[in-house]
């Protein structure tokens, strides 16, 4: 079975009556690597809580591979969905990173005999090596990200869904965090992440969702996402830097990476 | 110029441990001014925020020795109330800046000038004016609890604006903000600047850093590794040996610079108005 996320007309109202998602309808290929952006406030944290069931829609419907999310509840859906916090301190607890790590496979039933495996390979690959003793209080902010997503990882669902992975890492962070998103692709799982860092979107996402007032309002690959500057800046979002240069140069081809910009200045000189 | 932050000879290390996290630091900004502060996670940027802002020694302890003054009083021997008096500290998790005392925003941002006793329609007209400014109108009736991260940051702000402070100690202050949030806070900080405020930046935003600090420090390991304007440093060659990064502009640039397509000499840039001029010669 394939593990698509379909939404389907999607309202969802606040008990205090806004309304954060106002008819959104997208398909999420299994393994694709998407990126959701737009202003604080747009509903993008909205629309993801509902891939794990944290919210049920108030209209429409979200399915998870042959799962309709509708009275399925949270643990049900965290064997398929993975879900990192944008705060950390809502989802850590343990008193050490091993612990904190081991928690969720353990809670999936995954056999005892495996776990030591699962948590050294998230430790790997979030650059916690040699942190697994500590307890989350002393790490910085930008430590226990990496920890909140560590222990998703070790949880190795088909769906990780990350909600501003890049806040508060440095340049050494980020560029770990765009790896784990390769890697994840390279093994056949889908990301979805929610960034305000379009540069870090540009680079590693195959497509871009942009998100105002509850409704998508573009949706495409970075280069045409990134190219439909109406929708940007009704979603005040900012074009990725290079995205911006080429424009303010005239260059009539969108640019991604660096890569693609260093070969248009070869042929347009 | 008068110096409203002077650091000289900063070392410090935390209780009970050996290891100096701050290892012999001299820095200074001016009335005015706004200077920003990058390194890697890790490297003591926070901890410096604390020392500037009186946190270090006063509430967390710990071994500091070396010049600490700040608008005309030295911090360690200072009282707290004292030194709060003249700096404001906006730290990186605005959740734990919420007082926990109030049940609404306006509430909230009031609250340090309702322990300074200031008469109430002062109080009333500065929290109105600060929360224009902050653009966090439709906040005020709401609980300080009841908001999401990028809020937090800004009601975290605007609680520290309040109290008009002659030094503003900002830890990477837009950590949880969009970028049209980002830029905001960054015009602010350069418009309270102009009217002679002192202002200390530790960031990531490297590109809103060119356009707004006058001076930027480089920390590594617990020392100053470098020092010059934003443009100066931020195109270093080893701006990644300090896990500091570039931005696009910068790394596009030295690409096209190895490869030949412009000139050695290039000025690398660091903003898209740099990157414009370099590109378009």
């Amino acid at each position: 079975m394939t593990m698509d996320i379909v939404v389907t007309d999607l309202v969802f109202t606040y008990p205090s009556g806004v309304t954060a998602l106002d008819g959104v309808t997208i398909t999420i290929p299994a393994g694709e690597r998407l990126a959701i952006v737009g202003q604080n406030g747009a509903g993008k944290t909205t629309l993801v809580r509902h891939f794990n069931g944290i919210f049920q829609p108030t209209k429409g419907t979200v399915e998870i591979g042959d799962w309709d999310t509708k009275g399925r509840d949270i643990a049900a859906l965290a064997t398929r969905v993975g879900y990192v916090f944008q705060n950390p301190d809502e989802q850590l607890f343990a008193r050490n990173i091993r612990d904190e790590i081991a928690f969720g496979p353990k809670n999936l039933g995954v056999p005892k005999d495996e776990i030591p495996d699962r948590v050294a390979r998230s430790l790997q690959r979030a650059g916690l090596v040699g942190l697994e003793d500590t307890h989350p209080y002393h790490l910085s902010l930008s430590e226990r990200k990496r920890v909140a997503l560590a222990s998703v990882l070790a949880m190795e669902t088909p769906i990780v869904v990350l909600d501003e992975p890049t806040t508060g890492q440095d340049a050494r962070g980020v560029a770990l965090i765009g790896d784990v998103v390769a890697e994840l692709h390279t093994e056949g799982r889908t990301v979805v992440a929610i960034t305000h860092d379009m540069d870090f979107c540009a680079e590693n996402f195959d497509r871009v969702l942009v998100m105002a007032d509850g409704k998508v309002i573009a949706d495409g690959d970075p280069e045409h996402a990134f190219a439909r500057l109406d929708a940007l800046a009704e979603a005040h979002v900012e074009p990725p830097q290079l995205e911006r240069l080429r424009t303010e140069l005239g260059w009539k081809q969108p640019v991604s990476t660096i890569e693609e910009f260093v070969a248009q200045l070869k042929k347009n000189k | 110029m008068t110096d409203m932050i002077a650091l000289a000879g900063v070392h410090y290390s935390y209780p009970d441990t050996e290891t100096e996290v701050l290892r012999g630091i001299d820095l200074t900004v001016d009335a005015g001014q706004v200077v920003g502060v990058v390194g890697a996670s890790g490297v003591g940027k926070t901890t410096l925020a604390k020392v500037i802002s009186g946190f270090i020694p006063h509430s967390e302890g710990g071994e500091l020795s070396g010049g600490v003054e700040v608008d005309g009083i030295q911090v360690p021997t200072s009282t707290l109330a004292d030194v709060v008096s003249r700096v404001g500290l906006v730290t990186q998790n605005p959740f734990n800046q919420i007082s926990g005392a109030k049940f609404t925003v306006r509430e909230e941002i009031a609250f340090g000038l309702e322990n300074l006793g200031v008469p109430r329609d002062e109080m009333i007209e500065r929290v109105a004016d600060v929360v224009e400014l902050l653009g966090i109108e439709e906040l005020v009736d709401r609980s300080p609890y009841a908001l999401s991260g990028g809020q937090q940051q800004l009601v975290a702000i605007a609680s520290m604006m309040v109290m008009a402070p002659r030094v503003l100690v900002m830890d990477e202050p837009t950590s949880q903000l969009d970028p049209s949030g980002s830029r905001l806070v960054f015009d602010i900080m350069e418009s309270l600047a102009s009217k002679g405020t002192a202002v200390i930046v530790f960031e990531h935003k490297l590109e809103l850093l060119r356009e707004t600090a006058e001076v930027l420090h480089v920390l590594a390991d617990g020392v100053i590794a470098a020092t010059g304007t934003p443009r100066e440093v931020l195109s270093d060659a080893r701006t990644d040996e300090w896990g500091v990064g570039a931005t696009r502009f910068t790394r596009a640039a030295r690409r096209a610079v190895e490869q030949g397509l412009l000139p050695k000499k290039t000025e690398l840039p660091v903003s898209l108005p740099d990157a414009v001029e370099v590109f378009r010669r």
